[in-house]
């Protein structure tokens, strides 16, 4: 385990590269369903250093999805401790430390794209100039310039998801929780936005945690792979994978990255008696 | 919505003949409906005719007997075509402030309309928003709200304007009261379900940027549940205008829609009923088209497939 982070909680937190942005110890938490109790994840322990890209990568049903919106204080775990910059998951969501990106891209239908991506500006009382200044900025980081006056409904769900990853980068987190932002996508799609977030993650040096069911995606984007198993969600390995940061589709050919997924893969199949 | 920008320009000819051929349907049912009209006015005031001409020992051919019911002054059943000179002569053919100008007694009745469709939508808004902000109301309001429209509004009606009356509130208030009573209800249920509608991603958003309530509710729960408001505006404007013309029934008969077929039933003056109807049904078409006009500027703003 590493020292805890040393983080200004007035204001975006400063965070240095290596030091501790989320971790987690001893977390579980039970929903109370109609049909009884049921355990999402038991006994997780995590630590993601900052400038990390690390996947959650497991079946449906691991509590992968649980588990980052924990993270993002959108759930409430029933035990364990997590912080987030060094403060708990709610001090982290009202300081405003993570954009969350859906699996659907969730946009408004009724604002164009560059409101769609001011309104976190607007929420957080940006002023008219600096909203501007960032839409323009974040739109052309995603691709996206001369889309700003079009209805979401004009792009295509690749696009749209594009939109929505300059939504949140709009106010600058250094922290972005992506909850299987490519799942609904064409495989080619996916690729291609693949790419272009390994180059936005190596600009703009944020840490990302990212949930996915893709073993192709978490081994070509992570610097850590997190394998998770159901039923209860537990960690079950973590595996470094230590490609240079910037990293092309290519690598997936080569006996390393070929390795790695063996690894996940053999993983997964422990956890998870397929019988049931 | 037509895709104008997309559309490839056709000729005049062939315009000309879909706009014929879009209102074909309608132009077809309308002229059966006129027919049916006709035959009923026929056979309605067949006897009638019939005893008159036997009364006056006329004779008379069928034809005669026809034309006779068709034109009769004092028909069961007044024929389109004496509805229409009916309608035109008493809108048009007095001035505006002749107790016997349809246009005036319109107005009357519209006039209360558009204050119990203001007043009543606006408190159905105000009671959805506190509805969807406290659950507890829910509880405890809904079935108030619910009790009142099953209430009948005829019974409701008379004790408005009594007790109104007593107050010393007369005219245009207690109608306007016993309109928005009725149209209440429709908005108070769209907006409901319009301020909940927003999906739980769209929820959580909001939530990781730690928004106020003010913001959820301006940036999120308002826009998405305008659909939703235009819908049952249109059915509480409806609505609306005839709990303005119910509200006109015990007032005494003094002015207004709802006047004018009180009276004219007292003396049998069916063709000053038919013409009010008429008067009613131009203006309630009016008010929803009115309100689509509205709806769709506000869609096309708020970037609704164009």
């Amino acid at each position: 385990m590493r020292a805890p982070d040393q983080t200004s909680l007035a204001g975006k937190p400063t965070v240095k590269p290596g030091t501790l942005v989320v971790s987690v110890r001893g977390l579980s938490l039970t929903f109370q369903t109609t049909d009884g109790e049921v355990q999402a994840l038991s006994n997780v322990d995590l630590d993601i250093a900052a400038g990390d890209f690390v996947s959650f990568i497991g079946p449906s049903g691991c509590g992968k999805t649980t588990l980052l919106r924990v993270i993002a204080d959108l759930e409430r775990p029933t035990a364990g401790t997590v912080l987030v910059n060094g403060v708990s998951p709610e001090k982290a969501r009202v300081g405003r430390h993570y954009g969350y990106i859906f699996q659907s891209p969730a946009l408004y239908p009724w604002r164009t794209i560059e409101r769609n991506v001011a309104l976190p500006l607007e929420i957080m009382g940006y002023d008219a100039a600096q909203r501007r200044e960032r839409v323009e900025h974040y739109l052309k980081l995603v691709n996206l310039s001369g889309f700003e006056r079009k209805f979401p409904w004009q792009l295509s769900g690749g696009m749209q998801q594009r939109a929505s990853i300059a939504r949140a980068l709009s106010f600058e987190p250094a922290l972005l929780l992506m909850d299987e932002p490519f799942g609904a996508l064409d495989e080619i799609v996916r690729d291609h936005l693949n790419e272009q977030l390994l180059r936005l993650w190596n600009q703009t040096r944020k840490t990302v945690v990212f949930v996915t069911h893709s073993i192709p995606e978490a081994v070509f984007l992570s610097t850590q792979i997190v394998v998770m198993s159901p039923r209860p969600g537990r960690i079950i390995d973590a595996i470094a994978c230590d490609f240079p940061r910037d990293r092309t589709l290519e690598i997936r050919e080569t006996p390393e990255f070929i390795k790695i997924a063996q690894r996940v893969r053999a993983g997964l199949r422990s956890g998870h008696s397929y019988d049931e | 919505m037509t895709n104008s920008a997309l559309a490839l320009p056709r000729s005049a000819r062939a315009s000309q003949r879909t706009w014929i051929a879009d209102r074909l349907p309608v132009l077809a049912v309308v002229a059966i409906l006129i027919s049916f009209w006709y035959l009923a006015a026929i056979l309605m005031n067949a006897p009638l005719v019939r005893d008159a001409f036997e009364r006056n020992e006329t004779n008379y051919t069928s034809v005669e007997l026809v034309a006779a019911t068709l034109n009769s002054e004092r028909p069961v059943v007044p024929a389109p075509h004496q509805v229409a000179a009916q309608f035109i002569d008493s809108m048009f053919g007095y001035p505006f402030d002749s107790p016997r100008s349809l246009a005036y007694h319109s107005w009357v009745t519209l006039s209360a309309t558009l204050v119990g469709f203001t007043l009543g939508s606006l408190f159905g808004i105000v009671l959805a928003v506190l509805i969807v902000h406290a659950r507890a109301l829910e509880k405890s309001l809904l079935p108030w709200i619910i009790c009142s429209q099953m209430v009948p509004i005829l019974a409701v009606a008379p004790i408005v304007i009594v007790v109104l009356g007593a107050l010393g509130i007369h005219g245009l208030l207690p109608k306007s009261l016993i309109s928005a009573y009725l149209c209440f209800f429709p908005v108070t249920i769209g907006m409901v379900k319009g301020l909940t509608s927003p999906d739980p991603f769209q929820l959580d958003l909001m939530r990781t940027y730690s928004a106020s309530a003010a913001q959820l509710f301006w940036k999120l729960r308002w826009p998405s549940s305008v659909p939703f408001l235009f819908a049952s505006l249109k059915v509480a404007i409806a609505i609306s205008l005839v709990g303005a013309i119910v509200g006109e029934l015990p007032t005494g008969a003094q002015a207004g829609i709802g006047a004018r077929l009180l009276t004219g039933s007292y003396y049998g003056q069916t063709l000053q009923i038919w013409a009010a109807l008429v008067a009613a049904a131009i203006m309630a078409t009016c008010l929803i088209a009115l309100l689509d006009a509205a709806a769709a500027w506000t869609n096309r703003r708020m970037g609704a497939g164009i």
